[in-house]
């Protein structure tokens, strides 16, 4: 298996698979959102998780919080799994992993002020007994905001502003580790910089571990020690970031770093495009799920599912034509 | 700038489109200049409340009313016979005219952009009739042949398709094929990749670079990726609070930005010359500020680097750094 | 695009009331029930005679100095009657939104929460407005008999699914918020994801609707009433007093004219003023959420 770490990682997910049933009986199709997902994330590090849309990166970052059991596969946190543990059991394990969502608009509750929204998650673990207020400031101004603007309500302040609020909030019961859901996408780009920086600080001084889920190359590139690249509910490649960005193995891998627009008017651009449309996650191709476009598809990828294998330490990749494609 | 070496297929000069509400006046554009060139692609950058969509929006007549107006400034197309229009006076008549056949848009949002009651073959049919007239029959093999350009496959199938049986990508493809369908000489595009996913949006810009290099049309992007500009640009108008900062051709502007919110935007961006310095990133201090309450000046001077006191005075003009390349700051410009 | 919206003012609530203050209709509206309510509630006070007091020396008389509705059939002042009956109309609105908004609630977010009770719960409301709310009114009356108290439980029933509708259609759609999965994330208990994040964000509709129900309720009450099979005929209500007037249209048309005013300024008052709130509420809901 891996080569021995020098501590054991604080998340360990192996063989997740997140399966929702559409209704409509026994018979009914199945939409595969997560199949036979394994990575880690170490202790005070920040993985990214790449993926376009269908490839089950967002299903996997809940999956990982327990905001539902999944269907197969197991989650062990810091040592324990915590796959399919029950609400009340579940409850010590919430605070120490927490949530960042994408929506800026819609991950506040708009009927509380932003001191009761930070106030409940204090009051769900019994937190900050007594000093509830000092509390309360004291999470706004680490995360750059004026604590004096704590009587407000949600849409009050700005996208960015109230990103900053839900980081607060998840930082409000003191977690291990946070499952970032494209924090940035929906804001503007000079406010994105301050949030990504205010990310990269607090998982600095806290000691933090971090799932970043993204879409964006660059900023995963930039934040992300680790990558997960995850095509129509699989893993197709994971490594450390530099490695995988220089020298990406895998066909999709390969497409889709080319397919990442440069703000460089001058860098070359080598296009691998790609044929075809993404399947349906209800029915996804034998064998290899992206054979149906990779470029270097042949018979035996529709034959067995490709097992991953490491081709340097840490870095592994899921294709069976490993060795007879470049980079 | 050397406009008389440049064919300028689209002149828009100091427009000013304000809404008014109960509230008050917004200004979302607030003197925007720049020039067309026939086959060249022109960005519009800014982030949110840049007014640069609302440009884009002038520019169809497509605001909405009554709370949008064109309050001032000119946009002076010139169409295929030659004849000059200013969009900004003509009537109602002359703009249904010119839309779709002169200038065409498409959005960012394809399956609200694209009427889900009617194929896509209607669709597209519907255009051609409008404009050029003829047949049904005709129209409808227009359309299936513009879903051929557009690199659709089986169009012959697809034209009887709805919108909601695509993919995104695809209804993006239908969409620019119902643009292109009376071959324009401008192409409005205000954001239409940014709901697409990172190899399908590469699609689309290759496909539009094509279409492009086909026609001899001209593009008017609108973005707020600095990636795609690199991409798909010629030259490139950087917008902040309703007003155009910077104007270059896109090597100037990534090699040599001029004005102060240029270099902050170019600073935010994780680039690979950043990662490689294993810099990090400089946000640009604070917020856009609202289009109901502008800072006297400058706009960009409370957030700006290089502000002083005299910035806050007036409104700086745009003016030549360099050939071809106009900033709006008293502080890189010669004065 | 964004078209701009202005920069937060003020706190919230106000807002709304200015925001609703700012529209004529509904501030004459508003004026309007605040004068019938009054009056309603002042009615020991402001009724010049004692509504029940018979006088058949005077029945009949028309409207006059000495009595400015007139009387009745059997000599009692209308404007006093009027007075108690707003008492008793109003009453019944307002408790009958009270009931049909527990009941609804409930019912509504169970719904909207678990999908095995859904189907059951839906179905019961789909065959409930199957009825003329009518119809289903007087059926229930007529199980339950005759008293004000009955009136109110059936029209309670019967304007329950209206709400238990527009909770479950909202509780489907918040529960499937960012800020719903936050606080399941932090581990916070259903019971307050309920009242906390759900209950707090059906307000507006529930307002609005209830707004909207009152008027249902008092015209269904005058209704039952004027069909004679709500409250009993000696319980002065508005709706009593037009089925009292009936036989005598044409002839001492001010028994039934006055309280059918009365009841028309008080449902078209309700239902402009309930138009207002949700075009106040509405786009701000969609703002926020």
């Amino acid at each position: 298996m891996n080569p021995p770490v020098v501590s054991a990682p604080l998340l360990s997910v192996q063989g997740l698979t997140v399966h929702f049933p559409t209704g409509g009986g026994r018979h009914a199709p199945v939409v595969r959102a997560v199949e036979d997902v394994s990575f880690e994330v170490p202790r005070r590090g920040i993985v990214g998780l790449v993926g376009e849309s269908g490839s089950g990166k967002t299903t996997t970052g809940r999956a990982l919080l327990r905001l539902f059991a999944p269907t197969a596969g197991r989650i062990v946190f810091d040592g324990t799994d915590i796959t399919y543990l029950d609400a009340r059991a579940m409850l010590p394990w919430r605070r120490r992993m927490q949530i960042v969502f994408q929506d800026p608009y819609a991950s506040l509750n708009p009927r509380m002020t932003v001191a009761e929204i930070l106030g409940e998650a204090l009051d769900t673990h019994g937190l900050a007994r007594g000093r509830r207020e000092a509390r309360i400031v004291e999470l706004l101004e680490r995360v750059g905001l004026n604590a004096e603007q704590r009587r407000r309500y949600p849409h009050e302040f700005s996208g960015g502003q109230r990103q900053r609020i839900g980081i607060a909030r998840a930082l409000a019961v003191e977690p291990d580790f946070i499952v970032a859901d494209e924090p940035v996408s929906a804001l503007d780009v000079s406010v994105q910089a301050q949030v990504l920086n205010l990310l990269q600080d607090l998982q600095r001084d806290l000691g933090l571990s971090m799932l970043f889920v993204a879409h964006d190359l660059a900023v995963v590139d930039y934040l992300c020690d680790e990558v997960v690249v995850m095509y129509l509910g699989r893993v197709m490649e994971r490594g450390p970031t530099r490695q995988v960005y220089a020298a990406p193995r895998h066909p999709y891998t390969q497409a889709l770093l080319s397919a990442a627009p440069v703000p460089d008017p001058r860098a070359p651009r080598t296009r691998i495009l790609l044929r075809g449309e993404i399947p349906s996650p209800m029915d996804p191709p034998s064998g290899c799920v992206f054979r149906t476009r990779c470029p270097h598809a042949t018979e035996a990828c529709a034959a067995a599912t490709p097992a991953a294998r490491e081709v340097e330490p840490g870095h592994h990749v899921a294709c069976v034509r490993l060795g007879e494609i470049g980079t | 700038m050397s406009a008389s070496s440049r064919d300028i297929v689209l002149s828009v000069r100091d427009l000013k489109t304000w809404f008014h509400s109960r509230d008050g006046v917004a200004k979302s554009v607030d003197g925007v200049t720049f020039d067309l060139a026939r086959g060249e692609t022109l960005a519009i950058v800014g982030e949110s409340g840049s007014g640069k969509s609302v440009t884009s929006l002038s520019i169809m007549g497509l605001l909405p009313k009554p709370a949008g107006r064109i309050e001032a400034g000119s946009i002076v197309l010139r169409d295929r016979n030659g004849a000059e229009h200013d969009l900004t006076r003509a009537s109602a008549a002359t703009l249904r005219r010119i839309r779709g056949a002169e200038i065409a848009m498409i959005f960012q949002e394809p399956m609200t952009s694209l009427n889900p009651l009617y194929t896509v073959g209607d669709q597209i049919a519907e255009a051609v009739l409008q404009h050029e007239g003829g047949t049904r029959a005709a129209a409808l093999r227009r359309a299936q042949d513009m879903l051929d350009r557009v690199e659709i496959p089986a169009a012959a199938r697809r034209i009887h398709e709805y919108p909601h049986q695509m993919s995104g990508g695809m209804r993006q493809r239908v969409m620019i094929a119902l643009a292109l369908a009376c071959n324009p000489s401008v192409l409005i595009a205000d954001e239409p990749t940014t709901a697409l996913d990172v190899t399908v949006q590469a699609q689309i810009l290759d496909l539009l670079r094509r279409l492009q290099a086909e026609s001899g049309m001209s593009i008017l992007f609108v973005t707020h990726n600095l990636g795609v500009v690199a991409e798909i640009a010629h030259r490139v108008a950087v917008m902040y609070a309703g007003r155009v900062v910077e104007d270059a051709h896109v090597h100037d502007l990534f090699d040599r930005p001029s004005h102060p919110y240029t270099r902050g935007l170019l600073s935010c961006v994780p680039t690979a010359s950043l990662l490689a310095a294993r810099q990090r990133l400089q946000p640009i201090p604070g917020n856009v500020p609202s289009v109901m309450a502008l800072p006297p000046g400058c706009t960009f001077a409370p957030r700006c680097p290089l502000a002083a006191a005299d910035c806050r005075d007036a409104v700086p003009e745009l003016v030549a750094v360099r050939p071809s390349h106009r900033a709006r700051c008293i502080k890189v410009t010669p004065q | 695009m964004a078209i701009p919206i202005p920069a937060s003012a003020g706190a919230e609530r106000w807002q709304v009331v200015r925001l609703l203050a700012a529209r004529k209709t509904v501030l004459a509206s508003l004026f309007v029930l605040a004068v019938l309510v009054g009056a309603a509630a002042l009615a020991p006070w402001l009724s010049p005679y004692d509504p029940f007091k018979l006088s058949i020396m005077n029945r009949l008389q028309a409207p006059g100095a000495a009595h400015w509705f007139g009387t009745d059939d059997f000599g009692r002042d209308v404007f006093s009657r009027v007075l108690y009956g707003g008492r008793l109309s109003l009453t019944v609105g307002f408790l009958v939104v009270l009931l049909s908004s527990v009941l609804g609630i409930a019912l509504g977010l169970v719904a909207g929460f678990f999908r095995g009770a859904d189907k059951v719960v839906s179905r019961i409301i789909d065959a409930m407005m199957a009825f003329p709310d009518i119809l289903l009114a007087i059926s229930l009356v007529a199980a339950l008999g005759p008293s004000l108290l009955n009136v109110v439980t059936a029209l309670g029933i019967v304007y329950t699914p209206r709400l238990a509708r527009i909770v479950r259609a909202s509780t489907l759609v918040i529960r499937e918020l960012p800020f719903v999965e936050a606080a399941r994330a932090l581990g916070v208990p259903t019971r307050r994801i309920v009242t906390v994040h759900v209950l707090r964000n059906l307000v507006s509709p529930i307002l609005v609707q209830g707004t909207f129900i009152f008027a249902y309720a008092m015209l269904a009450e005058a209704g039952l009433s004027f069909l004679g099979v709500g409250v009993s005929p000696d319980v002065p209500t508005w709706g009593t007093m037009i089925n009292a007037g009936q036989q005598y249209m044409g002839s001492a048309d001010w028994i039934m004219v006055f309280p059918g005013v009365a009841i028309v300024l008080a449902v078209l008052s309700l239902q402009l003023v309930g138009d207002g709130l949700r075009d106040v509420l509405d786009p701000r809901l969609r703002k926020e959420l």
